[in-house]
């Protein structure tokens, strides 16, 4: 036998078959995406093709039954839903992030780094019901009807806190110590040495985390579903109760046939554009990487 | 930052003294709301807690009775998200750290694609699990077609930390094996997958934890039926789509609701914790190697 | 997969290979035949296009202990994972020129490496037993290449065991972590383990810089008794320790940032008279 020619049995072949195998299985995995499109794509088409993507956006209201599709109302409840709660959750995300890195004691740090892991692990069809149960009747009493965007806002801002606090976070303890040991150097106090070095050299991070909070607000279902009123509107006031794109599909699909279902698929297929370009800032702000 | 003791020695300015205050009262804010939702679940749902509610079937549509079925039914979405996303991911996230060269263009491809899929929105992972799974393979709303929509969305969380567990396997091993002539596969299974286990474990754990929590993608897929499910292929309701379901569509639902909601945290916080606890396991374990 | 060609240095008469012992020290190849196991010709390898190694051309002989020696960053490293083909485990390294190993091209492309890797072993710097017990160690790579027969494992582990001197030591724990062993047991162990695999070329990476002097002395002796059964290259930092054990010697040098050989020959002759100023300077400690 000579040593060096490799057989059919030999491992080389195994290896070679395995990493095949494995490419495949990437492959598929890969797929998944490109199916959820073409899915989307397709289930939608006869209503795109019938009335055209303008109409989405054109027509003045939502009443699939007369065949008006417009989405404005719902694409603006969300838009308006997402920016609210990223305005509040982004300083609070950051503000809570410091507090661990710069500013708690060290065990309270660390209890209080274990509560925003566990907050973040807890699902939303809850905030949705304490939020019902709890917020809801609480602003009734200053506001009629209580259900609003106001408190689908403050459920989404605690709903994606924790993932600003903890990329957030991430960023922070990413910063050299170098840096701040050269602040403290310099004479600094903590106050200058965050806002004028801290902060600026974890931006990077900082955004990105933003932005993918950004991108669960406005993919947030249950949450808003359950506490923001459901009324097709669009909003004129923190009062007013909205709808938003994800909560339509959740509400409709249980019924909706033919026409009315296509144009879902376009609401799905819109929400999938938001979020991609959402996804692609963010990945071009952290270097290529987003999660993990 | 034990260096910048809490009161500072040094004089303060007003800025400094502005910045302390927002930042221990934005904490003091999140740690009160975190309290008062966890609080409120425990009080309201302590109180109708009990071992023939985890064992008894819904009656009066879940007014009463227990939610014996629908645990049923979470762990077999549960198990069928697994069965699919667990092979399929490890395979990915092998390949991805030993099989691609760092910057080849179809690794990065792939990644790409995982970190957009993790970003879409589970009702549009909803939206293509009734098209895909229940329509067009004819599953219908079922248990099947719910888990492996579920597989859908745990599958990039499941491969990025699995991939980052195997990346921080010591180079020196697979050198070591390398050297011995050993195969790729060989270095795979003895070596390279038992030292990244509590990863692995780690990952599984918050994929579960993640699917767990998922309401929207289930909604249309496994649907409803809060009967104790005979097969995969029947319809099942899972404990996030009960809550939903008791707090909107059923009036007097709330406490049974509570109830629910105070069994799903309390499953989440146990898994989520010892996903927690892998994790740190292992950053500890790599410690001591190294 | 067990290889029938013998790469073994055996005399002519026809002796079993472990009756073979080598002439003095310093003779050189008495050796069968003056043919060298391994021919390195015009050997150049690059990391990501920044030359590492140039134009090496070096004979390695059979049953000889050969060391290379020069400063850090020369591609001593890289020179040794070129000949079992690690190299091609890092992105971006381009090796160029010819390797023969016992006349057969170690770098053609259809070659089967994990077999040329069972037969060219190596032992890294720094120890790196798996995370397995003492026993699994040892016998996962043999069953790998397989080795299955129960008696026939036991008896290579504990041969190699005893080849290392770590059999008295470890014989009443084989089934506890590797990685509990010292220091010094962990090399002792790897080196067991390459050699469980019955290699004919041990390819050894400052073996001994990680250890204690002691333990250090502990392999060194080691290797000096493998002379003669195996083809050993070492690449050391102790000079004093290449002088010893060293049949041969190689001493590589950075020029325009790419490591080059600069001289080799017998380790006497590198040592006692070297041809080029270079190697004076190096080993008798005035530069590197
Ligand atoms: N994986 C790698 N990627 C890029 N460059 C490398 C890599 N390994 C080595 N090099 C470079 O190649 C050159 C030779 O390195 P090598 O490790 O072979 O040297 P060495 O003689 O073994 O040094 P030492 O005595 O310190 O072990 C060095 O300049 C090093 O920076
Ligand atoms: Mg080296």
């Amino acid at each position: 036998m000579i040593w060096f020619k490799p057989s059919i049995l030999s491992p080389s072949y195994a290896d070679a078959r395995l990493g095949w195998g494995l490419a495949a299985a990437a492959g598929l995995a890969a797929a998944i995406l490109l199916l959820i499109v073409l899915l989307l794509l397709r289930e939608s088409w006869p209503v795109l093709q019938r009335v055209g993507g303008v109409r989405f956006f054109a027509d003045q209201g939502w009443y699939p039954a007369e065949e008006m599709y417009g989405l404005a109302p719902m694409l603006w409840a969300t838009l308006a839903a997402s920016f609210g709660a990223v305005l509040l959750a982004g300083p609070l995300g950051v503000a809570s992030a410091l507090f661990c890195r710069h500013y708690a004691p060290f065990s309270v740090a660390r209890l209080y780094r274990r509560m925003v892991t566990l907050l973040a692990g807890i699902p939303s069809v809850v905030f949705g019901f304490w939020g019902l149960t709890v917020l809801v009747p609480l602003l009734a009493q200053f506001q009629p009807p209580g259900a609003s965007l106001l408190t689908g806002i403050l459920i989404l801002a605690l709903m994606i806190l924790p993932t600003v606090a903890l990329t957030a976070d991430a960023a922070l303890a990413a910063v050299p110590d170098a840096y701040l040991r050269g602040a403290a150097a310099l004479g600094l106090s903590r106050g200058a040495t965050i806002a004028g070095v801290v902060l600026p050299a974890a931006r990077g991070g900082i955004i990105s985390g933003v932005l993918l909070a950004t991108a669960r607000a406005l993919g947030e279902t249950m949450a808003v579903l359950m506490v923001a009123g459901n009324v097709v509107q669009t909003p004129t006031s923190l009062f007013d109760p909205v709808r938003t794109l994800t909560a339509n599909i959740a509400l409709e699909m249980a019924y909706a046939s033919g026409d009315h279902r296509a144009a879902l698929f376009v609401s799905g297929l819109m929400l999938m554009g938001l979020v991609i370009i959402l996804a692609a800032a963010a990945w071009r702000l952290s270097g290529g990487r987003l999660h993990g | 930052m034990a260096k910048y003791g809490l009161f500072s020695m040094t004089i303060t300015s007003n800025l400094d003294r502005f910045m302390t205050l927002a930042i221990w009262s934005a904490a003091l804010l999140v740690a009160a709301a975190f309290l008062w939702l966890l609080g409120d679940v425990l009080w309201h749902g302590a109180a109708h807690l009990s071992w023939s509610f985890l064992t008894e079937a819904p009656e009066n549509a879940g007014r009463s009775g227990g939610i014996g079925p629908i645990l049923v039914s979470t762990l077999m979405i549960l198990a069928v998200a697994v069965a699919a996303a667990v092979p399929l991911g490890l395979a990915t996230a092998v390949w991805l750290t030993e099989f691609i060269r760092p910057g080849s263009s179809f690794g990065r491809l792939v990644g790409l694609s995982l970190d957009v899929l993790a970003g879409v929105p589970s009702i549009v992972l909803g939206l293509f699990g009734n098209a895909f799974f229940c329509v067009y393979l004819g599953l219908g709303f079922s248990i099947l077609a719910g888990g492996l929509t579920l597989a859908c969305m745990v599958l990039p969380i499941f491969i990025r930390t699995a991939e980052a567990g195997l990346r921080a396997v010591p180079a020196d091993w697979r050198n070591g094996a390398a050297a011995l002539g050993l195969s790729r596969g060989a270095a795979l299974i003895h070596i390279l997958l038992p030292a990244a286990a509590p990863a692995l474990a780690a990952a599984l754990m918050l994929g579960i934890g993640r699917a767990m929590a998922e309401t929207a993608a289930l909604i249309y897929t496994s649907g409803y039926v809060d009967r104790m499910p005979s097969s995969l292929s029947d319809s099942g309701r899972a404990l996030a789509v009960h809550i939903y379901d008791l707090s909107m569509n059923v009036a007097g639902g709330d406490p049974n609701a509570y109830a629910s909601a105070l069994v799903l945290i309390t499953l989440l916080i146990i898994i989520n914790s010892t996903a927690l606890w892998l994790a740190e396991n292992l950053l500890q374990r790599r410690i001591v190697t190294a | 997969m067990t290889s029938t060609i013998d790469m073994h240095c055996r005399p002519a008469t026809g002796t079993p290979a472990d009756a073979y012992t080598l002439g003095p020290l310093q003779s050189g190849p008495s050796c069968c035949d003056p043919e060298p196991l391994i021919r390195v010709e015009n050997l150049s390898l690059s990391y990501d296009n920044k030359p590492a190694l140039a134009g090496v051309t070096l004979d390695i002989y059979r049953g000889c202990i050969t060391a290379l020696i020069g400063p850090s960053g020369c591609g001593k490293t890289s020179f040794l994972s070129s000949l079992n083909r690690l190299t091609d485990l890092i992105p971006g390294c381009e090796v160029e020129g010819r390797i023969l190993i016992n006349r057969q091209d170690a770098r053609a492309p259809d070659l089967d490496v994990q077999t040329l890797r069972r037969q060219v072993g190596m032992i890294f710097q720094k120890p790196n037993p798996f995370p397995l017990s003492i026993r699994r160690n040892l016998e996962m790579p043999l069953r790998e290449h397989g080795v299955r027969n129960r008696s026939e494992l036991c008896d290579r582990l504990e041969r190699t065991l005893t080849d290392v001197g770590l059999w008295d030591e470890v014989k009443d724990r084989l089934d506890t972590p590797a990685l509990a062993l010292s220091g010094g047991q962990q090399q002792r162990l790897c080196l067991a383990r390459a050699l469980a695999l019955e290699p004919s070329v041990l390819l050894m990476d400052e073996p001994c810089s990680a250890l204690d002097p002691l333990s250090s002395a502990v392999v060194e002796d080691l290797i000096q008794r493998l002379r003669g059964r195996y083809t050993v290259v070492i690449v050391t930092h102790n000079l004093a320790q290449a002088r010893r054990i060293a049949n041969y010697a190689g001493f590589f040098w950075v020029r325009e940032r790419a490591g080059t050989l600069i001289e080799f020959g017998r380790c006497q002759q590198i040592f006692e008279e070297p041809a080029h100023d270079l190697t004076a300077a190096y080993v008798s400690g005035a530069r590197g």
